[in-house]
């Protein structure tokens, strides 16, 4: 399966080690993986901020960039929000543009939704084996595309143990713009979201704009709370496939 | 009208500052309000039946001058005088004619958050009325001289210790007064109030043009006394309240309920069809109903607005959101808080009054979720910072910083270029406490970490 890796802005320069993961997880499971070199920014902060124009600026880029491409994977749930959700939003108005993008969204994937939905696969090895994992919901891929249970299913297919968080869809309070135009309720909201944590090894999520906020919190009041992309955990998931009989 | 919506940044901030027991306070009930929400919602199929009011809801909309019409006709029938008023001061004007006339000394209120929207307090105080609010929340918070700050729960943001206090200082119940011996304290007062008022008024949570019936769902049975002992009843009721068939009650009386406190139904459900009959002894001797609008027409004319005259206040937008969470309903700085408040506010007093307010959320979309008659909140907030922006009402800054950003994004070299800069800073330039958005940024968090090298980087190198 040939698929184009939308890596976005955020993971290329803060977290490129799960920008790797997440190629090295694709080809273990069979996928060819391209990764387009023209790509930037999917326009989602002016999206938020209320610059549509600028946005749609960023979208037709984008559109150009992966026009082509069979499958566009991102391990971003947000991204992917705004390329399959926000996008057709921008063009409403514009029935060719909104043709062209719709196109673009029906091929767009959150990549443990990738790996889940299109592969089918939900056993990626046993590498996660007894460790207890936190997973943060991203807002945008919980409530606008529905996707829930598929990193849960990857990650529990791994042996890992998903702790009952009840404040686990409750949201970080990052927002993009909204954690520096409002930063004291901003950070009172991570802080809530933190409080309720039991006892874990690790806090993952898709959404690495969370996980920016989010460790830069923890970071800062000095808690010991290890903090990784899911797209990092997914593929240390695989690493002792061959002693896993199921194992996809 | 209290309007100080444009300072919510500042607000919001200071009340998490200095007065953290309100976030506890806040936390905590509408944690518990939404839970029981959910369990409510999960009891019945509840998408369906949001689908379903939502589509009575527009409906009752798309045709509202028929049903206006309906309505003051069937409400005539039953005895019911029916005003109009096209903003505060009419509705103003009516109630103080209507106080000079029939002579009103004492006043008993029904919680009703169009009357606060209205300034009917000041208004019955300035005429020289006694006013009386006789929900227990409301009581506490007139006691206080404070607005409400939830529109089920008005006192939400104060403690039982503060209550205790208060209670203590005006009533001399002592310091550790259980919550029920306080409630018993106010009831002996509001029932004196009941007993002596010669005005009940009162808001609607729906009117049946089919009928007219006015409809009010409560919990304490004040709305019930507040309505039928005073001789004189006058209901405030904006003009998007109505249903169109009695029969809609089925539904809408059960997800009012479940959607605000997670009950079936509410304690008290009032019915109302028209002043006391002759031979019967109870009830007032009139009922006055006064279709307000303020602002509420406009909206409705909004091409993407309008979907925020649906709302029936149950406040599970408010329960659900964790922004409301950290400050409560002052901050917001007008009558209607929350979710709804930072959509609805802008449509009744203006964007350029209410700025700050679309602001006030991540886009989390909780609301959403959680609103009976799936009121699109975080699509309203975008369609109003994009008008922020297409009506120059945004910083210069910003405005110069987006287009930045966005030639950037749209130039595969500029990104290159912006992406080596990152990596060439030194590391203090990210800590950096003079740039506003960075100091935003780094005061409460450690400071940014690029990846040692991009992944743009890594990928050229080859990924084995
Ligand atoms: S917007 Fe929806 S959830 Fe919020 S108060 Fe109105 S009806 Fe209730």
């Amino acid at each position: 399966m040939k698929v184009a890796l939308f890596v976005t802005c955020l993971v290329d320069q803060f977290y490129a080690e799960a920008g790797v993961a997440a190629v090295r997880l694709l080809r273990s499971l069979g996928c060819t993986v391209a990764f387009p070199p023209a790509q930037t920014c999917c326009g989602q902060p002016a999206y938020n901020a209320g610059y549509w124009s600028e946005a749609r600026q960023m979208a037709e880029h984008t559109l150009g960039v992966f026009e082509d491409a069979d499958y566009v994977v991102l391990p971003s749930g947000s991204c992917t929000t705004m390329l399959r959700a926000f996008y057709p939003e921008l063009y409403r108005d514009n029935p060719k543009m909104f043709a062209r993008v719709s196109s673009l969204s029906s091929r767009s994937y959150e990549l443990a939704e990738f790996i889940v939905r299109v592969l089918g696969i939900t056993r990626l090895g046993q590498g996660l084996a007894g460790q207890r994992i936190a997973y943060h919901h991203g807002c945008h891929a919980l409530r606008e595309l529905g996707i829930k249970d598929e990193p849960i299913a990857l990650l529990r297919g791994a042996g890992a143990e998903i702790v009952d968080w009840p404040a686990a869809t409750e949201c970080c309070g990052f927002g993009g713009l909204f954690s520096v135009k409002l930063p004291e309720v901003s950070l009172g909201m991570a802080d809530r979201k933190l409080s309720t944590l039991p006892e874990i090894d690790v806090l993952t999520s898709a959404d690495g704009g969370c996980l920016l906020h989010l460790s830069g919190r923890i970071q800062k009041r000095g808690l010991p709370l290890p903090v990784k992309p899911l797209a990092a955990v997914l593929w240390e998931a695989t690493q002792n496939r061959k002693e896993d009989p199921h194992a996809a | 009208m209290r309007l100080r919506a444009n300072e919510y940044p500042k607000e919001s901030a200071r009340v998490i500052r200095e007065e953290p027991h309100v976030r506890e306070s806040v936390t905590g009930a509408t944690l518990n309000f939404d839970a029981k929400r959910r369990a409510a919602y999960a009891e019945v199929d509840s998408e369906q039946w949001r689908h379903f009011a939502e589509a009575v809801k527009n409906h009752v909309l798309m045709n509202l001058e028929h049903y206006l019409e309906q309505a003051e006709a069937a409400l005539e029938r039953s005895g019911v005088r029916v005003h109009w008023a096209e903003d505060a001061e009419a509705a103003q004007r009516i109630v103080a004619a209507l106080v000079r006339e029939k002579g009103v000394k004492r006043a008993v209120k029904a919680k009703t958050m169009l009357s606060e929207e209205l300034d009917i307090n000041p208004l019955l105080e300035s005429l020289g009325v006694k006013v009386l609010e006789t929900d227990l929340g409301e009581y506490i918070i007139q006691l206080l001289e404070q607005p409400p700050s939830h529109i089920v729960g008005p006192a939400i943001h104060l403690n039982l210790e503060q209550i205790r206090r208060l209670f203590h200082e005006r009533f001399g119940t002592p310091l550790d007064a259980a919550p029920d011996a306080l409630a018993a304290a106010a009831r002996k007062l509001l029932r004196q109030g009941f007993l002596e008022a010669d005005l009940g008024i009162s808001g609607a949570n729906f009117v049946v043009a089919e009928t007219g019936t006015l409809v009010l769902i409560e919990n304490e049975g004040n709305i019930r006394l507040s309505t039928s002992t005073p001789r004189l009843h006058v209901a405030l009721v904006g003009i998007e309240k109505l249903l169109p068939r009695f029969s809609d009650l089925s539904v809408f009386l059960s997800l009012t309920a479940r959607a605000a406190t997670g009950q079936r139904l509410g304690t008290y459900v009032s019915l109302i069809q028209g002043p006391r009959r002759p031979d019967e002894t109870d009830g007032p001797e009139e009922v006055h109903v006064v279709f307000v609008d303020n602002g509420r027409s406009s909206v409705l004319a909004d091409d993407e607005a309008w979907e925020t005259l649906r709302c029936v206040r149950c406040a599970a937008c408010l329960n659900a959101c964790p922004v409301y969470r950290q400050t409560g309903g002052h901050a917001y700085g007008y009558v209607y808080s929350g979710p709804i408040g930072a959509v609805l506010s802008p449509g009744l007093v203006g964007l350029e009054n209410t700025k700050p307010l679309p602001y006030a959320s991540s886009l989390c979309g909780a609301c959403f979720q959680a609103c009976p008659v799936r009121i699109p909140i975080p699509k309203l907030l975008l369609t109003w910072r994009h008008r922020a922006v297409e009506e120059g009402l945004t910083p210069r800054f910003e405005r110069t910083a987006l287009k930045g950003y966005a030639l950037a994004m749209t130039q595969p070299w500029a990104y290159r270029l912006a992406s080596k800069a990152l990596r060439l800073l030194p590391k203090k330039a990210l800590d950096n406490t003079v740039v506003p958005v960075l100091k935003a940024w780094v005061e409460g968090r450690a400071g940014l970490q690029p990846s040692p090298r991009s992944f743009r980087e890594l990928w050229e190198e080859g990924i084995d």
